[in-house]
């Protein structure tokens, strides 16, 4: 059971780790990455780190997100 | 150099290093095994602090000039940021008009959920030692959470609520914390962050030496840190306009 939960949580990253590569808009890749980060949290909780998988939904999917959307938000704002 | 020259040195690069990455990989223990040497150890030191979650054993007792680097890039990169993002010469820092209207629903969903987040985000770092979690988990909690003022009112509720000269204290305090539970330890015991607090009873609130303590200054550190690097990007998102 847990073996392939790591192996479909696996194939999620591996999948959105692609798709945030070759998203071409920054604030596509934001919501992306915010997904891939999910992902990443389910793949941690699947290898029993929920200490890793904690920092990496805060981080991976709340705070970096919101950096490049208000980055982007400011660029655009510029021109 | 050339376009092609570039490619090839690449190519040479890339080659060497899957090579190598292939051999390393055929030479780790296989997926999932139970053999793991430093789990051993680090387990048996961490039951012999007491300390009933062994990733913050690692982390805070083992390992603890580790995290200290890790803090130190922490408020590092914080610093530069805000230092990046404050109002350059010609840009003017001007109270936001009132901007958008909330749904209520909206609103009492993010007060209720602020609440909720702010105390699981506190049950985080001062439950650090006994389940996963930690100063840094906790911390990072706290600061998003605070950030669905904005979500569930309007930017100048979340200024006002937010004295940032407050957490730049704040943040200050966490880190020199940190080095001050490290330099007692020398003190006390001859090594840097020497766990030299009663280890407690394995499990108890109050148990695994300093790990608890440095855990608090992590989590109030990161908190204040995270914070003020969302605020510098939403001023300059929301509030500061340029030439």
């Amino acid at each position: 059971m847990s073996q392939a939960v790591v192996a479909a949580s696996l194939t999620f990253v591996l999948l959105m780790g692609t798709a945030v590569a070759l998203s071409n808009a920054p604030e596509r890749q934001a919501v992306t990455l915010s997904v891939l980060g999910l992902g990443l949290t389910v793949l941690f909780l699947a290898l029993q780190a929920p200490d890793v998988a904690l920092s990496q939904l805060g981080v991976g999917s709340a705070v970096l997100p919101l950096m490049v959307m208000l980055a982007v938000r400011k660029v655009r704002s510029i021109r | 150099m050339t376009r092609r020259a570039r490619f090839s040195l690449f190519l040479a690069g890339a080659s060497c290093f899957a090579v190598l990455l292939v051999l390393a990989v055929l030479g780790l223990p296989g997926f999932g095994t139970t053999r793991h040497q430093y789990r051993d150890h680090a387990v048996a030191a961490a039951i012999g602090h007491g300390t009933a979650n062994v990733v913050s054993a690692v982390n805070f007792d083992q390992r603890g000039i580790d995290t200290l680097g890790e803090e130190s890039i922490l408020l590092g990169s914080v610093v530069g940021a805000a230092a990046l993002l404050r109002p350059a010469r010609r840009e003017q820092d001007h109270a936001p008009a009132g901007g958008g209207s909330v749904l209520e629903a909206t609103r009492l969903a993010g007060y209720v959920v602020l609440a909720v987040t702010l105390l699981l985000g506190i049950d985080l770092i001062a439950h650090g030692h006994l389940t996963p979690g930690g100063g840094f988990q906790g911390g990072v909690v706290l600061a998003t959470g605070l950030h669905l003022l904005y979500v569930a009112g309007r930017y100048p509720a979340l200024a006002r609520l937010r004295p940032l000269a407050s957490f730049e204290v704040g943040e200050g305090l966490g880190a020199a914390a940190f080095a001050g539970l490290g330099v007692a330890g020398m003190a006390v015991a001859g090594s840097f962050l020497a766990n030299v607090l009663p280890s407690g009873s394995f499990g108890d609130l109050l148990s695994a030496g300093s790990v608890p303590l440095l855990n608090v200054a992590v989590g109030v550190e990161v908190a204040c840190g995270t914070v003020i690097l969302l605020a510098k990007f939403l001023e300059q998102a929301i509030t500061i306009t340029g030439p």
